[in-house]
């Protein structure tokens, strides 16, 4: 099996206090005790979701079926390691998340490319914004608009894998920075890091679209900037 | 105390979003937001996107997906529970 199942079995997690009270405990304890329609209410109830990480991550529908097929059919072959010390959701989100990688490193072999988790350019500056304006509408008024879903999935779509790998899962998936740094098996501050650059330049590129030019304001001059002296 | 740049609260931005910046530092970060028209917007932006991006439910799962994966996992089940 080419999915690393200690890290399946492994119990990380901020979640873990939280464990006992997991809606879905109830349908985990049926499935492990041989009832498929628990097995199949899971699946139900999180085949969205984890499609949905799926396409954010690999960025095509054909890839993300797969995944999303990988990770119900390691779900039975694992249920009765899952050992219900985080919520069965972030244990659903890492066995994903895992595939999703995959995907990604069989791409990379076949372009010939390398693999870039390792701590390359996190040092760089940060990158600094430069269109600076409120938005023109509330993230709500706008947030099904096909346009807008089609705005931010060319922008999550744009950011560099790994930066989206840790967007996705730490503010679209809502995994601690401790179940991130351990789904991708990286550094905290790798974690804090990427988080950061990736917020920023999504911000940019969101702002842009949503932002009114009419108030926009000038950016800060970060290069003579002193501490000490707010401008 | 020390006042805070645009730069370092560039540096303090996740913390503070995410709600986990230390009290004494925050009070700083606030302050700094207080007088720093550019840094408060910068601050609403990034709630914004991330408001967008995680309350957002853009992709559905197609029938033949569904129908598929239906399919794949009874069979992988009675492989492995075949008395089920």
């Amino acid at each position: 099996m080419p999915i690393d199942t200690i890290k399946l079995s492994q119990t990380h997690g901020a979640d873990s206090l939280l464990s006992a009270q997991d809606p879905d405990y109830p349908l985990v304890a049926r499935a492990k005790a041989g009832d498929y329609d628990g097995l199949e209410q899971l699946v139900m109830k999180h085949e969205r979701g984890m499609y949905g990480l799926a396409m954010r991550i690999v960025q095509n529908p054909a890839d993300a079926e797969e995944v999303v097929q990988d990770t119900f059919l390691s779900v039975i072959q694992h249920l009765r390691e899952f050992k219900e010390q985080s919520s069965f959701r972030t244990w659903l989100v890492r066995i994903a998340t895992n595939f999703a990688l995959k995907v990604l490193r069989k791409r990379r072999t076949m372009k010939s490319q390398p693999w870039d988790s390792a701590e390359v350019d996190d040092n760089e500056p940060l990158p600094h914004p430069q269109f600076i304006a409120p938005w023109k509408n509330e993230p709500m008024q706008v947030a099904q608009r096909n346009e807008v879903q089609q705005l931010l999935a060319g922008a999550l779509g744009e950011l560099g894998e790994k930066y989206r790998m840790v967007f996705v899962l730490r503010d679209v998936e809502g995994l601690s920075v401790e179940e991130t740094a351990d789904a991708l098996d990286i550094s905290l501050s790798n974690v804090k890091v990427r988080l950061l650059r990736a917020r920023l330049m999504l911000r940019e590129k969101l702002t842009r679209f949503f932002g009114d030019e009419s108030t926009r304001v000038a950016p800060h001059d970060h290069g003579k900037e002193e501490a000490g002296s707010h401008p | 105390m020390k006042t805070m740049t645009c730069d370092e609260l560039l540096q303090a931005m996740n913390a503070y979003v995410d709600g986990e910046l230390e009290p004494g530092f925050c009070t700083a970060f606030e302050e700094h937001l207080a007088g720093c028209n550019p840094c408060q917007i910068i601050v609403d932006n990034i709630r914004n996107t991330i408001t967008l991006y995680r309350d957002g439910e853009p992709y559905s799962v197609s029938a033949k997906l569904n129908q598929k994966l239906r399919e794949c996992l009874r069979a992988k089940w009675l492989e492995l529970y075949p008395e089920s």
